[in-house]
């Protein structure tokens, strides 16, 4: 079986809701949807309080190039627009809808049919179909859909890889909307194959979901182009460098984009996403969401709108627990503590994680051993004892010569250690750093070279 | 006012600890504790409990006293250095030198540097090394084995590595003397408390592979080239060589020191640098220095190029290709 060739790490896998059947969770009276959903520039609202919305009107439109459209997740009205939380505690904006009904705009498709045939087939109208639908990457990143769906000049996809790793412990949103949608997620595959005119594409599945495997290679079998590749369970196999070498063999150069290997990774979310774009003109409105924990009463996979608060979710799985010390908005590896339950449903949360108190603090530091563990783990081939003492230290050049600047910021580093260093939060600071100084170098090598030849001109 | 803890992910941890490594070293020194307890009898055992308790009591009051930190001695590492010093030396070794090769081997080759992760060199070799340049009597006179009741007054004989550099020096009976391979296998002969039974300290390196506390690269490296090494100066005698990676302290080298974390190179291919290195020097040492064993310094003087290694030979990098 497959799997990318360099590092990883085997936490505990504790998917404690798969195979726990979708739920949609209640329409509360009021949501408030967030208008920084996406990598890159906030949206920005295009309605006013009192305006009348539906279920798919537009709310917000994109910020700039790296931007997305924001659609309107309930019919009802405009109840203001004011800074709301996001999982990090950090204030955004968002548009505050007060609930009336349910109606929905009259062009989508409410329907539960499965269209096969695509609807829209030419590649550029695929594209601005998904664009209009405020598509953003779903498993997390929330790149820009748009964007990725058309490479820089020079550059050619030859296969579209879809994510159905799911390697974060804990989560099953993926695994459940595999198991339940098998085949819309093939026809939005087909969908983004056409997009970028490519007759392949591969959807990696960790070994851990044999059903999901079994399921989607039986029903594969009538789709053209499409294969199911198994992985050997590993973590970080979800990251699009890992994912790209474990299904193509391919590394992805240090500094380049993915799409130099020739391919396009897409979240099998993202996919869904696309499906109920192009066959139903459904825009992005809801999505699934795994609520987890072990000391949760119901850990579930919800279908969720976007902007429902947070602690309804939280409710709905049985409530938080008294001996809660964490509330984690991703899962155990990447995620991102949330210092408040206080936030709403935003397109890039796959799952909220609930750890008790025991389990919510870190162990003492100690002394790094130099036992070389965190080398072997690191799925980039950097030496994290290294550069997370580098950045300590503030030896920029030093760290930069290390190339902090490739670390995915997976955490296998800090997961591995003996020592119970906290690598990775050294490393962060110091890529922000160094990657700070080197845009800096660029910036006046450019402004350097633009001056020299504006002299030479002048002659 | 919510208290919910707030920390950068990852949020879980794989369990591993300083504590769970060296105890995963020490039950790999297991067996070839108890067959040294077999052979040496009493002399094992008090050398043994001498090296380990002075070696955490001088970790413990330096901690304590002296640099006014945290007391570690939990971490179990000072303990382990005890037991890597109680098998590198003799088992006849007197109480109050064992001490003063702990105080060094602590003191001076872990302390100084700054305690846990911060030395250069194998606290124990340190201590080793140190015993061996003050008491060259003491620690070169090797009891042999199965005189269990004995301490200090035991019978003492000659080594095998004594043995090899008689036969160098002009004395072709000497090899008549040598231990067959399968007995220095299993440990029946003279030596350091810890090094003579090779099989019971590879059993402990298979049981820390499989455990996943060392690597192959840099016991592996060190015994092919050992064994390469010795094939080509003890006049390309394939049984010669395979002696000569079984006598004296090579494979306890191999295995338990040049694998010390702290003082071996971070990658794979440093490592397999490294071991190479060691394992030609220590045969060198042997065949052309004027101690019999060389293993301690080819070890020592590799520690000190753990640093320069680890400066030039960089991990594989993902996605660079030169």
């Amino acid at each position: 079986m497959k799997t990318f060739r360099m590092g990883g790490v085997h936490p505990a896998a504790n998917k404690l809701s798969a195979g726990v059947a979708i739920r949609p969770i209640d329409i509360p009276a009021l949501v408030a949807i967030p208008m920084a959903q996406n990598l890159g520039a906030p949206s920005k609202p295009v309605v006013v309080k009192g305006d009348k919305v539906k279920v798919g009107t537009v709310i917000a439109e994109p910020g700039g190039f790296l931007s997305s459209y924001i659609h309107s997740s309930v019919s009802g009205t405009v109840d203001k627009i004011d800074m709301v939380p996001d999982a990090t505690g950090k204030k955004v904006p968002a548009v505050f809808i007060k609930v009336e009904g349910d109606e929905w705009e009259d062009t989508i498709d409410r329907s539960e049919d499965l269209v096969r045939e695509l609807k829209i087939t030419d590649p550029k109208a695929i594209t601005d179909r998904i664009f209009h639908s405020g598509i953003v990457g779903m498993g997390g990143a929330t790149f820009p859909t748009q964007v990725k769906l058309a490479p820089p000049p020079g550059m050619k996809c030859e296969v579209v890889i879809i994510n159905a790793v799911e390697c974060e412990p804990y989560l099953t949103s993926d695994h459940s909307l595999m198991l339940e949608h098998a085949e819309e997620i093939l026809v939005g595959v087909t969908a983004l194959m056409c997009a970028m005119q490519v007759r392949k594409a591969i959807i990696g599945i960790e070994a851990n979901k044999p059903d999901a495997i079994a399921l989607m290679t039986q029903k594969a079998a009538a789709y053209k182009g499409i294969t199911i590749q198994p992985l050997k369970l590993k973590y970080p196999q979800g990251g699009e460098k890992q994912l790209i070498d474990a299904c193509i063999g391919k590394q992805v150069p240090s500094g380049g984009l993915p799409i130099a290997t020739g391919a396009l990774v897409q979240n099998v979310g993202t996919a869904f996403a696309v499906y109920q774009a192009v066959q139903k003109n459904k825009p992005l409105i809801d999505r699934i969401v795994t609520v987890t924990g072990k000391s949760l009463a119901h850990p579930s996979n919800f279908l969720a709108r976007i902007g429902i608060p947070i602690a309804n979710l939280i409710e709905a799985a049985g409530g938080l627990p008294e001996d809660t010390g964490k509330v984690i908005s991703g899962g155990p590896m990447m995620g991102k503590a949330m210092p408040e339950v206080n936030s709403y449903m935003v397109k890039g949360c796959s799952g909220i994680l609930i750890m008790p108190n025991a389990e919510a603090r870190r162990k003492q530091a100690e002394p790094c051993l130099r036992c070389a563990k965190c080398v072997d783990v690191c799925p980039m081939g950097l030496s994290p004892l290294f550069i997370s003492k580098y950045s300590q230290k503030q030896m920029w050049a030093e760290a930069e010569e290390e190339r902090i600047y490739d670390c995915i910021e997976c955490g296998s580093c800090s997961f591995t250690c003996p020592s119970h260093r906290p690598l990775l939060d050294w490393i962060r600071q110091g890529k922000g750093k160094v990657m700070g100084i080197m845009r800096a170098r660029a910036a006046e090598a450019k402004a350097k070279a633009e001056a020299e030849k504006a002299k030479a001109e002048a002659k | 006012m919510s208290n919910l803890n707030v920390s950068l992910s990852p949020h879980v941890h794989s369990g591993n600890s300083v504590r769970k490594s060296m105890l995963d070293v020490l039950i790999a020194l297991a067996p070839a504790l108890c067959v040294s307890f077999y052979y040496y009898g009493l002399g094992a055992v008090v050398v043994t409990l001498t090296s380990v308790v002075s070696c955490v009591l001088f970790e413990y009051l330096i901690e304590k006293f002296i640099l006014k930190t945290e007391v570690r001695i939990g971490d179990l590492s000072a303990v382990l250095t005890g037991v890597l010093l109680a098998f590198n030396v003799p088992s006849n070794l007197p109480v109050w030198i064992i001490i003063i090769g702990a105080l060094i081997a602590i003191g001076v080759g872990k302390m100084t540097f700054g305690g846990l992760g911060q030395n250069i060199f194998n606290p124990a070799l340190v201590g080793r090394v140190f015993l061996l340049v003050a008491f060259p009597a003491q620690m070169t006179t090797w009891p042999q084995p199965m005189q269990q009741a004995h301490y200090t007054d035991v019978t003492t004989g000659a080594t095998p590595l004594y043995l090899f550099q008689q036969y160098v020096a002009g004395d072709t009976e000497a090899l008549q003397q040598m231990p067959s391979a399968l007995d220095m296998l299993l440990g029946m002969h003279g030596g350091s408390l810890g090094e003579v039974c090779a099989l019971a300290l590879i059993i402990g390196g298979i049981y820390m592979l499989c455990r996943k506390t060392i690597t192959w690269h840099i016991p592996v490296s060190i015994l092919l080239a050992a064994f390469c090494t010795a094939f080509l100066c003890y006049g390309f005698d394939i049984h010669l060589a395979l002696q000569q990676i079984l006598a004296g302290g090579l494979m306890l080298g191999a295995i338990y020191m040049a694998t010390d974390y702290v003082t071996s190179p971070v990658t794979p291919r440093g490592q397999l640098l490294y071991g190479c290195l060691i394992g030609v020097l220590a045969i060198l040492i042997r065949r052309f220095g004027s101690y019999p064993e060389g293993m301690s310094f080819a070890i020592l003087m590799l520690n000190a190029c753990s640093p320069l290694i680890n400066k030039y030979i960089k991990p594989r990098r993902f996605g660079v290709t030169k």
